[in-house]
C-alpha cells in the first residue's frame, strides 16, 4: 500500500501534474521539460526523480540524451484508484433504487 | 454503461461530493435515509437507533461475514424532509475521524430526482485513507481468494 500512497501523493502536486501532461504527447529530455517551467532546474529535477520513483516516468537512454516518457500501465492504475469507492457506492445507490421502487405501488 | 454516480474528490482537498441521479420520487428517495427498517435493508446493516429530526441521532452496528461488528453512528444536526440533511459520521473503533456530511435532495421530475452528498473530513490525509478503504479491502478479498484455492490444492 505504500507505492500506491506514494503514486497518490506524487499526483498531488501541480508542478507534477503538469509535467505528467507535458510528456503524454512526447517523450522530451530535462532539459525540454524544465524549458516549459519557471521553476529553477534543479526543482524540476527533483519532480521527475519522484516521478520516476513512483514509475509514472520511464527513462529512455537515446544516445547521449535520457528521454522521459509516460508510464501508460502506472497512470491506468492511478486513474482507477478511485474507481472502487465509486463503484461502492453505485452498488448501495443501486440497492436503494431497486428496494424504493417496491415502495412506489 | 453510463456511470451513474459520480465522484469528484480533489487533490489535497479534505472533502468530497458523491452525486447520484434516481429514477424515483424525492419523497421516496428521501424515505431511505428517514426510515430504519429501509436504512437496513440497502445498507446492509442493522439500525439500533434512528432518530430523524434536528438533534437526533443514530447508532448503526454491521457484522461481516466472519461475525466481527462495526459500530456507526452520528448526531442530525438539521433535517429539512425531501430537501436536506446534515449529520455527522463516524465509524466507531478506526482513527479515521469524524466526518461531516451534507446530503441534498432534489426534485427533478415527479418521478426523478437527485442527491448530493458533500463529506468534509477532519484532515486531507483521512479522505485519502477513506477514499483507499473499498481498494484495500479488494486487494485482501483477492488475496483471500487465491489462499482459498492454493489451500484446496493442498
Amino acid at each position: 500500500m505504500n507505492l500506491r500512497r506514494d503514486v497518490f501523493q506524487a499526483i498531488a502536486d501541480p508542478t507534477r501534474r503538469a509535467i505528467l501532461l507535458l510528456v503524454a504527447s512526447q517523450s522530451m529530455t530535462a532539459g525540454a521539460i524544465a524549458a516549459n517551467f519557471d521553476t529553477a532546474r534543479p526543482t524540476v529535477s527533483k519532480h521527475l526523480q519522484i516521478l520516476t520513483e513512483c514509475e509514472l516516468l520511464k527513462q529512455e537512454q537515446t544516445g547521449r540524451e535520457v528521454y522521459y516518457q509516460l508510464n501508460a500501465t502506472k497512470m491506468k492504475e492511478v486513474a482507477d484508484f478511485i474507481e472502487p469507492f465509486r463503484a461502492m457506492w453505485e452498488d448501495r445507490f443501486n440497492k436503494l433504487e431497486t428496494i424504493m421502487k417496491n415502495y412506489k405501488k | 454503461m453510463e456511470k451513474k454516480t459520480k465522484i469528484n474528490a480533489e487533490d489535497g482537498r479534505q472533502e468530497l461530493t458523491i452525486t447520484r441521479d434516481f429514477d424515483l420520487p424525492v419523497e421516496l428517495l428521501f424515505r431511505a435515509y428517514a426510515e430504519a427498517e429501509i436504512v437496513e435493508q440497502w445498507m446492509g446493516t442493522k439500525v439500533l437507533k434512528l432518530e430523524s429530526k434536528k438533534h437526533g441521532s443514530y447508532q448503526f452496528v454491521t457484522t461481516d461475514p466472519k461475525g466481527n461488528q462495526y459500530g456507526f453512528n452520528g448526531a442530525i444536526h438539521e433535517y429539512i424532509p425531501n430537501q436536506k440533511i446534515t449529520r455527522t459520521f463516524e465509524m466507531e473503533g478506526t482513527s479515521y475521524g469524524v466526518q461531516l456530511e451534507f446530503y441534498e435532495f432534489e426534485r427533478i421530475t415527479d418521478d426523478t430526482s437527485k442527491l448530493k452528498m458533500h463529506v468534509v473530513y477532519d484532515s486531507v490525509m483521512h479522505r485519502d485513507q477513506i477514499l483507499q478503504l473499498p481498494f484495500a479491502q479488494g486487494i485482501n478479498m483477492a488475496h483471500n481468494r487465491i489462499q482459498d484455492i492454493v489451500n484446496k490444492l493442498k
